[in-house]
């Protein structure tokens, strides 16, 4: 597959409309609350691009706010435990390989109390869907920091600043190799809607950060990035084969120095300089260019969104499902009473006995 | 030969080996158990090792043991003191001397008794000199050099390896001096190191030399005949509790038609059944090793979701971290079995030893009104028909179920009659299809109660569950003071008319009288030797046996009245008998209870009973 045929999502044959993916429950989060936006546009989303059926579709979520999020779509979908959702849509994925499964999370759900399932679904390459919601702050339990929250974050549980240093979601799912890691915004469907159905299309663990603005508890958290009068200058939208160029203007670029991104000046640049641009290359097999690129962050750096990373590898489920066809195809299908009954065998008649194996 | 050897005849023999744990003791025990099952002999074995995989050499720690007991009458346990003790060291000699009979036949590797050895050991003065062994019947066996002497300039294996054969030795002499034969023993050596020809030769020739120096020494003063077992006909294999899990798994998938997911995190004494299954890929059967034991329990439970059988095993440590997932299964009426292997707590404790205490955790470890149905299996070999039990509970009732197994009945073995496959019930299990109007998720079986098990892939059916509080028949997510006081109804109502589905309780002996023994899960071999040796000598006594332990079964109440005294023999401080006296007013009952993580002796739980008469 050739890198643009990646990037353009395909039109789903299926002929669905947003509404068939509404469920009939109340949405019951703040008005105002960045979560609709992403309900509306992964019910889009879905509508114009789902490969499969309706019933096809599960999503899995675990504890927090955005893991309300089964319960308005009209497809299967299992709100679990705290944390723990990727395991459940792990255990989901191998039994029935042929479903489409989502799990959605948040920055404390995904990050603090499940980091452990996190990094092994990721690692492990499993062909799910997982959007973490991150809005910096732990919501439904009524506004303490969480992971991602900044240090120094006043809140109700750190009255005087938190002293936890954030952890960045994307270096996580980098360190584990994520075959396709990606950053998007509530506040931009558009590009919200690309980027799930890119994930929606890879084939392998896909992971999807969403900005999210949590109205109540950490209002405007990203503004200063994402804000429409700044975000040009501010966000860097990545594009498969394209350089890394950003500003209103359309003039600064980004460079490696070493390991070190630095921004250029298009009208001021040298051509030496201008021909070292960074190209944005999704399918890069080594994760180190995409680690670069999630330590670059505001105020020295504009900050990244799009597809980040994009690699193709054999999935688990994949492996698992082969495993069993090989031993089908190398043993035959199992026969119980082979299993049962085995050489070491021996029968017993009324008094005599003998070997029977 | 040259000697005249005298024979006597024996009706049962309890030998045990011990050793560090890299001589090879449990392979030795296990081949000898191999052949006595095979030569019809009925046997029940433990083995006994340490946590440690090489703890120092030739340390207490260390050491290593493997019991059996094979006779020519049905036998219940292993035994409660061996007859005959095999020690490689002086340090297994230190361990395991105190429980030898007096009179017991002592076989002694000589060679290990160095002063460095002796030491390590803790030995002020060699036993083998001194008055210490003086009440047994001693046989000194150099072992190390035998070996040595049989296996250099005639093998291709290193020097350094040959003393590595002389567990091989000693099981040679044990199958002479007990009329064994070794052609079982060669054809499983020659199997298991094909890929190894020259192990394969050393190994054969050390078992050879073993036979033999038993025919040329002296030193020994009879050969002994168990004769066969006079055993019900059928087709029989020796079998671990652990390896009758795993099959039984693999049966349960058979006969419900279904894919079985098996989510594991390694844990001691289940992780034998991982191993097993792993290997049964053609069969139905996927096995997942998870990241943490949640994990493990999330998986299953993701599967069961996904329309499959999902089981998960662990150990007590492991049952506190699924709970919370076993709580979501409880909570969204989904079909889940796990395994809990018990073994020493709380916390790390014994993991190599066994223990009975996590009832009471299987029971109530888990936040709210929260009712699992819960299953032991008695014997090695029952394992199987109880997994088969737990998954189609399981299934049928929309549940989670615990199958209640311990190390003892894990590791230990024993000759398992072979089912008919043809004859074992098949596990029924309807997915619905369609739905006339919206479908409702929470709406029940008028007999059984279960909801009904819809999968991801029908279409109309799309709905969502989970751990919120549901609204009777729709599922929606409700805080409905009412509605939750009749959900935590049904779901205890469901557990209980499991009653209904199980077959009553059995009572050994006369159906009322003084005393009563009541057991459940892995005592059952000793509980049942010591209440029928007791009824041989004419006195009266009953046991009954517990494979279910949530709900009871319908008819306990009134057997439980018919006496005048409970007696509950458990490997725990009181676990059930805590259940029976919450469940039953106005009986008389009295625990005993030990924690030593080794099985009851039959001696032992006589004794209680005959304080009792």
């Amino acid at each position: 597959m050739t890198t643009t045929e990646q990037n353009v999502p395909q039109a789903s044959a299926l002929h669905y409309s947003r509404e068939d993916f509404v469920s009939g429950q109340d949405v019951r989060w703040c008005p105002g609350c960045g979560d609709y936006a992403i309900l509306s546009v992964m019910q889009k989303t879905l509508a114009d691009h789902t490969p499969t059926k309706r019933e096809n579709h599960v999503f899995v979520s675990g504890i927090g706010c955005s893991s309300r999020f089964p319960y308005y779509m009209n497809t299967y979908g299992f709100h679990t435990i705290h944390g723990r959702a990727p395991a459940i849509a792990t255990g989901l994925k191998c039994a029935r390989p042929e479903l489409t499964v989502w799990v959605i999370t948040g920055d404390g759900d995904g990050l603090s109390i499940g980091g452990n399932h996190l990094i092994h679904a990721l690692r492990r390459n499993i062909d799910i869907n997982i959007i973490l919601v991150n809005n910096q702050i732990y919501g439904l339990t009524k506004g303490q920091y969480s992971p991602t929250s900044e240090k120094g974050k006043i809140t109700k549980s750190s009255p005087f600043g938190s002293i936890d240093y954030p952890i960045n979601p994307l270096c996580v799912a980098i360190a584990a190799e994520s075959t396709f890691i990606a950053r998007t915004v509530d506040m931009d469907p558009r590009h919200m809607g690309q980027t799930l159905a890119r994930a929606m299309k890879h084939k392998g663990v896909s992971f999807v950060e969403i900005y999210q603005n949590c109205v109540i508890f950490n209002k405007d958290a990203f503004h200063t990035v994402v804000g429409r009068e700044t975000r040009e200058d501010r966000a860097l939208y990545l594009e498969d084969g394209k350089p890394l160029i950003f500003g209103k203007e359309k003039n600064k670029g980004i460079i490696f120095e070493g390991a070190q991104a630095k921004i250029i000046d298009l009208n001021t640049a040298s051509e030496e300089e201008k021909k070292r641009l960074v190209v944005h290359k999704e399918n890069d097999p080594s994760p180190n260019y995409s680690y670069l690129l999630t330590q670059m962050n505001y105020p020295e750096m504009p900050v990244p969104f799009g597809v980040f990373r994009c690699i193709e590898k054999p999935t688990y489920d994949e492996m698992l499902n082969h495993q069993v066809k090989f031993a089908v195809d190398k043993k035959g299908e199992g026969k119980l009473k082979e299993l049962i009954y085995t050489e070491d065998i021996w029968a017993v008649s009324g008094g005599q006995d003998k070997k029977a194996g | 030969m040259a000697k005249i050897i005298s024979e006597q005849e024996l009706e049962s023999v309890t030998i045990r080996f011990a050793g560090d744990s890299g001589d090879g003791m449990q392979l030795t025990g296990d081949q000898f158990t191999d052949t006595s099952a095979i030569m019809g002999n009925d046997i029940a074995t433990l083995p006994d090792f340490p946590a440690e995989i090489r703890a120092p050499q030739g340390t207490l720690p260390g050491v290593s043991s493997f019991q059996i007991q094979f006779s020519h009458n049905e036998v219940f346990t292993a035994g409660d003191n061996p007859d005959v003790l095999v020690v490689m060291n002086p340090a297994a000699l230190k361990v395991n001397l105190n429980d030898l009979l007096k009179g017991g036949l002592l076989v002694v590797n000589t060679d290990s008794f160095n002063e460095d050895n002796l030491k390590k050991a803790g030995w002020k003065s060699n036993p083998l000199l001194d008055a210490t062994l003086k009440d047994y019947s001693v046989i000194r066996v150099p072992f190390s050099s035998l070996t040595k002497n049989a296996l250099e300039g005639n093998t291709k294996i290193k020097v350094s390896e040959i003393d590595r054969c002389k567990n091989f030795l000693a099981l040679g002499l044990m199958f002479w001096m007990y009329g064994r034969n070794i052609e079982h023993t060669i054809q499983w050596v020659q199997e298991k190191f094909s890929k190894k020809p020259e192990m394969a030769e050393a190994n054969i020739l050390a078992l050879k030399a073993g036979y033999n120096y038993g025919d040329i020494t002296e030193t020994i003063p009879s050969r002994y005949i168990i004769k066969k077992a006079d055993i019900e006909p059928g087709t029989y294999r020796k079998i671990t509790g652990n390896e009758a899990t795993a099959i039984g798994i693999v049966a349960a998938a058979y006969l419900s038609g279904k894919d079985v997911l098996y989510g594991s995190y390694p844990i001691t004494p289940a992780s034998g059944i991982l191993h097993e299954l792993s290997k049964h890929k053609n069969y139905h059967v996927k096995t997942f090793q998870a990241e943490d034991e949640i994990a493990a329990c999330g998986a299953a439970l993701g599967a069961s979701f996904g329309g499959q059988i999902g089981v998960t095993a662990t150990s007590g440590p492991g049952v506190c971290l699924k709970s919370e997932m076993i709580n979501l299964a409880v909570m969204a009426e989904l079909p889940l079995v796990i395994l809990d292997i018990q073994r020493g707590g709380p916390s790390t404790g014994l993991p190599t030893k066994t223990e009975q205490s996590d009832l009471l955790q299987v029971m109530f470890g888990r936040n709210g009104d929260s009712p699992v149905a819960v299953v032991a299996a008695s014997s090695p070999s029952n394992c199987f028909d109880y997994i088969i039990e737990a998954v189609r509970l399981a299934t049928k009732y929309m549940t989670p179920v615990f199958f209640m197994s311990d190390g003892y009945l894990a590791n230990g073995s024993e000759p398992w009659k072979l089912p008919d496959i043809e004859k074992l019930p098949k596990i029924k299990i309807d997915h619905p299809k369609t739905s006339e109007g919206p479908f409702l998720p929470f709406t029940r079986d008028p007999q059984t109660l279960a909801r009904p098990w819809a999968v991801p892939g029908t279409p109309g059916l799309e709905h969502r569950i989970g751990g919120i509080e549901k609204a009777d028949r729709t599922g929606n997510v409700s805080y409905d003071p009412e509605n939750h006081h009749k959900m935590t109804e049904l779901r205890l109502e469901k557990i209980k008319r499991i009653a209904n589905d199980i077959p009553p309780a059995e009572v050994l002996g006369e159906k009322n009288g003084k005393v009563l023994v009541l057991g459940w899960g892995g005592t059952y071999g000793s509980i049942h030797a010591a209440v029928a040796e007791i009824q041989k000598e004419g006195k009266k006594v009953s046991a009954c046996h517990l494979h279910y332990l949530n709900p009871f079964p319908k008819n306990l109440g009134e057997i439980l009245k018919s006496f005048e005294t409970i007696l509950i023999p458990e490997l725990n401080m009181g676990n059930l008998l805590f259940l029976i006296r919450a469940e039953f007013e106005g009986i008389h009952t009295l625990g005993y209870n030990r924690v030593t993580g080794q099985p009851f002796k039959i001696r032992e739980i006589k004794q209680q009973i005959e304080a009792l008469l």
